[in-house]
């Protein structure tokens, strides 16, 4: 059913620390090899070792230059499905193949009943989903819910393959709809935010901004620590200090 | 937006063969001219083999074209598949309206009500083809007042130029044939006219700062792409025809579905039964190539607002 959820039990999501994201990719690849197994697998690539390989990813790491001069930032920023609360990508569907979960949110596509007419690709504003030519069906994040629930794995390992990458803890994966969840309260504390609100999708995954920078324009001067003078005057330290000597050499 | 030629062929064709439908019916139903079998036949034929060669060549572009039948489902929440409900549901009154025509020359009584409800079907049909587009809103160009509307006077105007030719082959082409026509020719010009003038106006509000949501930081360039080569959402999102290509090619597509049919039609008015029909071919062939144009550049044109994390400027 394409008709969206009423409201969903919970609202798993992402947060995604865009001051710690060094760009390194990792969280890309590990989606790609996660899931050209998994969920709605193969993730097909065209042409891989050839003039023009390309292929269907599910997550996607830009990097931008933001700000000029001093102030200018290099922000590393990955992209991938925002499981939004009202997303048109599954409205538009004409088969039922897109889909909202209503226990956690999460947006699937079903292989078996897509027809890959691509409609729900041109519905996403955050360009999220991805064509694969090989299998003929549209591919998405899955927010790895062959992962999530999977109780076949270690339970440290029960969290999206891209969370489980990161080197840098740069990204969190949580209940985004309860307060007291630990990604509610990092949003909470970091100022997170929605990709593009004005385009009324209510994104569920949230963006971390970098923090204010740490440079001679922004750090404030300290005065050194000051040493302590060694006086010497008082006899048993004085002793002390000759017998650590004597022992030391 | 990618212009896939499937798509372009299945909404020029399908368009005029509603909106031919929809003549047919009409004039039926107001007994434009006797109920001559032959006339059926073509007509409704012409019509329907548009339709249908129209919907066959939209299941080109579907990666599964076998699993079609799954995108009459969810017309809950879909213009694509209220689309495939109306397209199919036109059928059963067309049918009627065909039988009854072409086997038994009588288009009167109980069958002028399926007259009355093939036309409501078409219209509908056409109606939720532009609401596809016009429904998007991550695409500025389609997410118009006037999308709709330009598709639904396209119809009938390439529909009118279809009957006006299909008649002309039958009989003296009747004065109010030619002059509804120049109106629906007319009226889809002024229509697209105002489209192109709103998205020309409308304002590119979305920037790679909206984006991402840095731009309290300052401006966004795109430093390094995700990936060398393009991937799909360029490819089928990324598409962008040059601004001065565009400014011609609109030109063209208007001398070739306005202006040359408006003449056409003109020059019917004084034409002889015998000439009538070259005339008519003329505007046919005419508004044919025109409308193709316009509907590739309602693609070409067309910007999509995740190409804001790809490096454009604004959607």
């Amino acid at each position: 059913m394409t008709t969206l959820p009423q409201s969903t039990d919970k609202k798993l999501g992402l947060v995604i620390d865009l001051d710690i994201c060094v760009g390194c990719q990792a969280c890309a690849t590990s989606c790609k090899e996660w899931n050209t197994g998994g969920y709605s697998a193969p993730l097909s690539d065209i042409d891989p070792y050839g003039a023009d390989p390309h292929g269907a990813w599910l997550n996607r790491v830009h990097s931008y230059e933001v700000g000029d001069g001093v102030s200018g930032h290099t922000v590393h920023f990955p992209r991938s499905c925002l499981h939004c609360e009202t997303p048109a990508c599954v409205t538009v569907c004409p088969t039922g193949a897109s889909y909202k979960r209503a226990e956690d949110g999460i947006v699937l596509v079903n292989p078996d009943m897509c027809i890959g007419c691509k409609l729900c690709s041109w519905a996403c504003p955050y360009g999220a989903r991805e064509y694969d030519e090989h299998h003929g069906v549209m591919k998405k994040c899955t927010l790895c819910v062959d992962r999530i629930y999977n109780e076949h794995l270690a339970e440290v390992d029960r969290i999206p393959a891209c969370v489980r990458a990161c080197p840098t803890g740069a990204r969190h994966f949580g209940d985004i709809g309860d307060p007291d969840s630990a990604v509610s309260k990092l949003v909470a504390e970091r100022g997170g935010y929605d990709l593009m609100p004005e385009m009324g999708y209510k994104p569920v995954n949230k963006y971390l901004p970098p923090r204010a920078r740490r440079d001679q324009t922004t750090a404030e001067v300290r005065p050194p620590v000051e040493t302590p003078e060694r006086t010497g005057k008082d006899t048993a330290s004085s002793f002390f200090a000759w017998a650590d000597k004597m022992l030391s050499s | 937006m990618h212009p896939a030629y499937s798509v372009i062929f299945f909404t020029t064709a399908s368009g005029a063969g509603y909106g031919l439908l929809v003549w047919l019916a009409m004039a039926s139903v107001f007994g434009g001219f006797p109920p001559d079998w032959a006339l059926g036949l073509i007509g409704l034929g012409l019509a329907l083999a548009l339709i249908t060669a129209g919907l066959l060549s939209s299941t080109a572009h579907l990666g599964r074209p076998e699993r079609a039948w799954r995108a009459f489902s969810q017309w809950r929440s879909s213009w694509l598949s209220r689309e495939g409900v109306l397209a199919i549901a036109t059928y059963i009154p067309a049918a009627v309206l065909g039988i009854s025509w072409v086997f038994y020359e009588r288009f009167d009584g109980a069958v002028a009500i399926a007259s009355v409800l093939l036309s409501i079907l078409a219209l509908a049909t056409v109606y939720a083809t532009g609401m596809i587009y016009a429904s998007l809103p991550t695409i500025r160009a389609w997410h118009q007042p006037l999308t709709v509307p330009v598709y639904l006077t396209l119809a009938m105007a390439t529909g009118g130029i279809l009957f006006v030719f299909v008649l002309s082959l039958f009989t003296a082409l009747p004065a109010w044939a030619i002059t509804l026509a120049l109106v629906a020719v007319v009226a889809a010009y002024v229509t697209k006219r105002f489209y192109w003038v709103a998205i020309d106006e409308s304002p590119r509000s979305l920037r790679p700062e909206n984006a991402t949501g840095l731009g309290h930081l300052g401006t966004v360039r795109q430093l390094e792409p995700p990936h060398a080569q393009a991937n799909f959402v360029m490819r089928e999102m990324g598409f962008k025809v040059a601004r001065k290509h565009a400014v011609k090619l609109r030109r063209l597509s208007a001398y070739l579905l306005f202006l040359i049919p408006i003449v056409c039609l003109l020059l019917l008015f004084i034409a002889s039964m015998y000439t009538a029909p070259f005339f008519a071919l003329v505007a046919v062939l005419a508004m044919g190539t025109g409308v193709v144009i316009e509907r590739w550049l309602f693609f070409a044109e067309a910007e999509h607002v995740s190409m804001l994390y790809y490096g454009a400027e604004a959607a």
